[in-house]
């Protein structure tokens, strides 16, 4: 079964690589971060970070705990904010904006940088109140439209035949790997840019995860995704780029396969073969 | 060495089983159960007590007065020299009154109140607030009687100039301020306890942080929520001493809160403290309120029981 992933995930490379030139200079960045420094109180948390993220790219991020990677993706939907103590300086520039500058509100921002957590953490309503509750506080109030929106992302999220037969029962009977797509299919509802997964499958079992893995090679047609992951084994089958970051810096940051084939940084090799972390 | 080693397990094994065998910790081993289970006896025997009592009494006040004219009567006038009558209606329309209003005051203010606390208030606001309301929450009724007598209605009559000394309004007022903190602290509790990835997954959606606590938070606290409110229902129904100050002693069968006023509680220290004689049709009476009173308050608490349950968001 993890073969076929395999063979599948090549097959979409070399299609993703015939289709677009390999230079990077004909792909559209979505995130540029320039000279990031992240501090948590007195604990300097991220590290002048430069890092550029592409469009329709599936981008891992990986690293030991504590590295950072977490706290750089929360960074890029400001969702870092909720922690009282943080202050940022340099720029995250998102579609020519710096998301950064307190003119732009984080309502905006997550509107359009969908995210998706380490634990499913569905609401604790029906299963299509769930997915409705993006498009009903943006102003969506539509029946039809809702229905609409509703199937559409369920079936983005490859979970429409599994629920939609029981659409008004709790999103808290569902399994874990369920819950966890229903949440990916709750961030698709509002049609968003880029999704961010935080060790989305962590707490999945081995076919869940894999099923959320062959959801995020779908999605990528249609999103750009930045995926944390503490699997490197993940992160060389699905991500097109990785960026190891070790200390809150990013060590190296290149395609994947040369990441994991010709490391430029020894602490990258012995990251990926597995030597600490 | 091994001997040594030996020797010194087996002499921590002695004095286990030397005290093991001491007689008085066998004795209370033993005696323990007997003496926690009786502990519980007497406070369920004692309930079943109040609640015989109180049937026995009230029982014996229907063989004087039927239950028709106690159930369906609109007047109260007990103490009528010949003819008096024994309407329940007018004191229950008092009571209801002071309830209704108390929650009127108390519901908005609380659940509003406990959102702030929860949502938005710094972890160091809520740790000067919340004992601060349980303070109120422990300030004696009596005191909160004079509050409504001598300040809330006098207040409230030059406001409204046709409000006599006795009404429905100020102390209905007033028992809301008491059952305020109550509901707060509660909903607050229940508020908090949902967890914060919800939270976290409703702002990664772009709500608002008013978003995330009407449309995510309150919906996940509800049940909390509504049986902190039913609770304190309970309590305003329940209350006396407030009631008693601030209320009057004239019960009534009408909706007019600016009118004196007589609740069931308040009947019953009416009676309780004046000198009606054992036996007399007015010493039952103030079982058959009791009764009813018990009744109102026993719905209450099995409707809080009902709608937790019921409205449950399971997370």
């Amino acid at each position: 079964m993890v073969l076929g992933i395999k063979e599948e995930n090549s097959i979409v490379k070399s299609i993703h690589m015939a289709t677009k030139p390999s230079t990077d200079v004909a792909k559209k960045v979505v995130y540029d971060t320039r000279n990031l420094n992240l501090w948590y109180g007195d604990h300097h948390g991220l590290k002048d970070i430069n890092l550029s993220i592409y469009e329709n790219e599936v981008t891992a991020i990986i690293g030991p705990s504590g590295c950072g990677k977490s706290t750089y993706l929360k960074t890029l939907n400001r969702m870092v904010e909720l922690v009282p103590s943080v202050r940022t300086s340099g720029e995250i520039v998102y579609r020519e904006r710096n998301i950064l500058d307190k003119s732009y509100t984080v309502e905006e921002l997550r509107t359009r940088v969908g995210m998706v957590f380490q634990k499913p953490n569905p609401f604790p309503k029906s299963i299509y109140d769930n997915i409705a509750y993006g498009p009903r506080i943006h102003g969506i109030k539509n029946k039809k439209i809702l229905d609409e929106i509703v199937e559409k992302s369920l079936r983005g999220a490859a979970i429409w035949d599994e629920v939609k037969d029981r659409l008004n029962q709790n999103a808290y009977g569902l399994s874990g790997g369920q819950q966890q797509r229903i949440c990916i299919a709750r961030c698709l509802a509002i049609e968003p840019d880029v999704i961010l997964m935080d060790e989305p499958t962590s707490a999945l079992d081995p076919i869940s995860t894999l099923k959320v893995e062959e959801l995020v090679q779908e999605l990528k047609k249609d999103y750009s995704i930045i995926i944390v992951t503490h699997n490197m084994q993940q992160a060389a089958r699905i991500s097109d780029r990785t960026a190891f970051f070790l200390s809150g810096e990013v060590v190296e940051y290149d395609k994947t396969d040369v990441i994991f084939q010709t490391p430029a940084d020894q602490r990258t090799e012995d990251y990926i073969s597995g030597r600490f972390g | 060495m091994v001997s040594q080693k030996e020797n010194k397990t087996s002499s921590v094994q002695q004095l286990i089983a030397n005290s093991r065998n001491k007689k008085i910790k066998k004795i209370v081993e033993k005696a323990m159960p007997t003496l926690l289970f009786s502990a519980a006896l007497i406070s369920i025997l004692t309930t079943f007590g109040i609640v015989f009592t109180l049937i026995f009494e009230t029982f014996e006040f229907f063989k004087r007065v039927s239950i028709t004219d106690f159930l369906f009567g609109t007047q109260w006038l007990p103490f009528s020299g010949k003819e008096p009558l024994f309407g329940i209606l007018p004191l229950i329309a008092g009571t209801l009154k002071v309830t209704l209003i108390a929650v009127v005051v108390a519901v908005p203010f609380g659940i509003a109140s406990a959102i702030y606390l929860s949502e938005y208030a710094s972890e160091k606001i809520r740790r000067t607030v919340k004992p601060i309301l349980e303070v109120l929450a422990g300030v004696p009724t009596i005191v909160y009687g004079f509050f409504a007598l001598t300040f809330v209605t006098p207040m409230l009559q030059q406001i409204i100039p046709g409000l006599k000394l006795f009404n429905a309004l100020s102390p209905g007022i007033v028992v809301g301020i008491m059952i305020l903190p109550m509901i707060t602290s509660l909903s607050e509790d229940a508020m908090s306890s949902v967890p914060n990835s919800m939270r976290e997954g409703a702002l990664a959606l772009g709500a608002t942080k008013f978003e995330v606590a009407i449309k995510v938070v309150l919906p996940a606290a509800l049940s909390g929520i509504i049986s902190s409110v039913v609770l304190a229902i309970s309590r305003a129904i329940g209350e006396t001493m407030i009631v008693s100050l601030a209320g009057g002693s004239t019960p009534k069968f009408n909706l007019d809160v600016t009118d004196s006023i007589q609740t069931m509680t308040a009947y019953i220290v009416q009676v309780a403290t004046g000198d009606a004689g054992y036996g007399t049709t007015i010493y039952y009476s103030i079982y058959s309120v009791g009764f009813t009173l018990f009744i109102f308050t026993l719905v209450m608490n099995l409707l809080a029981q009902y709608i937790s349950k019921r409205f449950r968001e399971v997370y």
